[in-house]
């Protein structure tokens, strides 16, 4: 029974941590699509 | 037949202790994924005009995961059907690893994640021909057809053509004749790719109560209608060279293929008995995935390589 529950919480804790890099990986995603879209000129702007 | 001589293959995983990573991998249907992605490469590569290489990759992992749900939702609903078959009675959920429930909600999310994420980094266009897709595969194919006709993979098929029409739509914002024709000739390539497999597992099909044309109209009439489709689909393959997106190595290889694709049918065709039939089902069901793999491959070296026009499909320019 302890060996059933530990192996859920193994399972658990891998899950989570696989669904934290996928969400990473979204945000750098998102952030290198956007600097791409946006195109070159972002960087020339008036601050 | 009666449910009674159904016997379901019994699971071996406790649902209670959750899925492993590797049993959410497996139900997004990695080998699917893989021709469904390198044939929506070979749409946007086709497709006039340059991309981005970063809004390609975004975009073909955006149709990556879109497969993935499709392949996650129907192995949620056909639990049943895959409990009952050899191929498939080793997937999560029959086995007990992913619940019926895990499986939807993992499907779900990706399925609408995949779609939207389309939409914001490619264009609208190709995002609404992906959730068209994963719609009719799941709710058309999976849902209707497969339980209900003999034509189940005919008119499903339409779901696993599609991807080079998404890939195209992406790198355009449109769909084209040229985008059609890559769909039609995986269209066509999906009966006789399929009832290859029906004809080595028409006792899996008919113990599990799936409507397969072997199991239906007999394995003769099913060696009939893949000489029919083999014979519609090698002259097919010409016409991206008739319309000038395929080149001279395009023209080759697709006369080469398309003959042995007829060969092979053919000797399907006429072997009927014993080892030898079954030997002629499995040589063309392998030299089918052979077959489209060499054929797109032949058009991604053309166009991704600037081998026809000299012009490269991608830009690395912001």
């Amino acid at each position: 029974m302890e060996d059933a529950e530990a192996e859920r919480k193994r399972r658990q804790r891998k899950r989570s941590v696989a669904i934290a890099w996928i969400l990473a990986a979204l945000v750098v995603l998102f952030f290198v699509v956007t600097i791409v879209r946006l195109g070159g000129n972002v960087a020339v702007r008036p601050i | 037949m009666s449910d009674a001589t159904i016997q379901a293959i019994p699971a071996q995983h406790d649902v209670a202790l959750g899925g492993d990573i590797a049993d959410y991998a497996a139900l997004l249907k990695p080998r699917v994924m893989f021709l469904v992605v390198f044939t929506a490469l070979v749409g946007l590569v086709a497709a006039p005009g340059t991309m981005h290489p970063v809004l390609a990759i975004a975009a073909l992992a955006c149709i990556a995961v879109g497969a993935g749900a499709s392949g996650a939702l129907n192995m949620w609903y056909d639990a049943d059907i895959d409990a009952r078959m050899a191929r498939t009675a080793s997937r999560p959920v029959p086995q007990g690893a992913v619940s019926p429930d895990g499986a939807l909600a993992f499907g779900t999310v990706l399925a609408i994640g995949s779609v939207l994420c389309l939409g914001l980094m490619a264009n609208w266009v190709a995002a609404s021909l992906l959730a068209a897709t994963i719609g009719f595969y799941v709710v058309v194919y999976t849902m209707w057809l497969k339980r209900s006709t003999p034509q189940n993979i005919v008119i499903g098929g339409a779901a696993g053509a599609v991807p080079p029409m998404i890939g195209w739509a992406a790198a355009t914002g449109t769909v084209s004749l040229e985008s059609f024709v890559m769909f039609l000739i995986i269209f066509i390539w999906t009966p006789p790719h399929f009832w290859a497999l029906a004809l080595i597992r028409a006792k899996d099909y008919e113990r599990a109560g799936v409507p397969m044309l072997p199991v239906t109209h007999g394995l003769d009439e099913t060696r009939r209608q893949i000489l029919i489709y083999s014979l519609i689909l090698a002259p097919l393959g010409m016409v991206p060279a008739v319309m000038g997106f395929g080149g001279m190595l395009y023209t080759v290889v697709t006369s080469i293929l398309g003959a042995f694709f007829v060969v092979f049918a053919v000797d399907c065709y006429r072997t009927r008995e014993g080892e030898e039939a079954e030997r002629a089902a499995k040589h063309l069901f392998a030299y089918s995935i052979l077959y489209l793999f060499v054929l797109f491959a032949a058009l991604l070296v053309e166009q991704g390589f600037g081998f026809d026009n000299g012009a490269l499909p991608f830009n690395w320019a912001l």
